[in-house]
């Protein structure tokens, strides 16, 4: 019997764009000049991946039970994270504290700036246009599509991240957490609480 | 040295509070300063320090000299019109110096 009915193609299936084609045969070149290997680049990516998404969430715990490395890490968020050990790379940070007067949120309205070393690579939604045309706009609107509902009187800070700077949003540490390890305090601090568009709940 | 997330900015205009206008120019090229806040104006929030320029920088030269970078806020309703948010509420951006004028 033939087999002639169409399967549904992959994504990543088909020719690939000339971007991809410009990469790839950079990295080739880079590989043969004997500046890196595949297997760097694959290293990079899985940090990138697995263990920088961790490090923003630790950071934080970290500023919620030490209140002078929260002083410090708001006076100069690289230099108080390169102190705790933490190499932000080329990341400059500034963090930014939630207050019950202000509630603080990121955005990149030009690309996709976000402190990756930091926080590990942005979620689609952030480098969407949508929320980036919306966010500077309207950033009640688009927080309520997050879920998040912040009272009247609380006045919204939005963080343009579109040069040379990046930003990192220290939420304010929920009641009901008195006596948590830093472990504990993490596993509540997602990330879309470090871009501001969520508030770290108690469950 | 320790990292730091600032640069020193020695001799620059501007200090933290002065009232500054974005200038309402629309030169072709890459540019970092956000249509939307062209024309409007803010105070200096921090000094972020010098920077090599990015307009140079996106093709292919070394970005010299340096130019200093400030944090600027700005009130929403000085941005937007419409605004239909707290008069309270802000943003803030990343602008360079020679994109900056007293206001």
């Amino acid at each position: 019997m033939s087999h002639d009915h169409r399967h549904p193609r992959d994504q990543d299936e088909g020719p690939p764009c000339e971007h991809e084609i410009m990469s790839r045969a950079m990295q080739e070149l880079l590989e043969e000049k004997g500046f890196l290997s595949a297997e760097e680049v694959r290293r990079r990516m899985e940090l990138f991946e697995q263990e920088y998404p961790q490090r923003g969430s630790r950071v934080i715990a970290h500023a919620w039970a030490d209140p002078p490395f929260r002083k410090r890490l708001l006076e100069d968020g690289k230099a108080a994270c390169a102190e705790w050990g933490l190499d932000l790379e080329a990341d400059r940070l500034i963090a930014v504290e939630n207050t019950p007067q202000v509630h603080n949120v990121v955005v990149c309205t030009l690309c996709s700036c976000y402190p990756r070393a930091l926080l590990g690579m942005p979620p689609t939604w952030y480098k969407s246009e949508n929320y980036r045309r919306r966010v500077v706009r309207e950033p009640r609107a688009v927080l309520k599509e997050f879920g998040t509902v912040l009272p009247e009187n609380v006045a919204i800070r939005v963080h343009d991240s579109n040069a040379d700077m990046r930003y990192v949003v220290v939420p304010m540490r929920p009641a009901g957490t008195g006596g948590w390890s830093e472990e504990q305090l993490a596993k509540i601090i997602t990330r879309d609480a470090l871009v501001g568009v969520t508030l770290p709940k108690v469950s | 040295m320790t990292p730091s997330a600032y640069t020193p900015a020695p001799g620059r205009r501007f200090g933290v509070g002065d009232r500054v206008r974005v200038k309402a120019a629309h030169p072709p090229g890459h540019r970092r300063t956000p249509a939307y806040i062209r024309g409007k104006v803010g105070a200096i929030e921090r000094v972020c320090g010098m920077f090599p320029n990015p307009e140079e920088l996106a093709y292919g030269f070394d970005g010299e000299p340096k130019h200093v970078l400030y944090r600027v806020r700005f009130s929403q309703t000085e941005v937007w019109a419409q605004y239909e948010g707290k008069a309270d509420d802000c943003i803030e951006l990343e602008v360079y110096e020679h994109w900056l004028e007293p206001a």
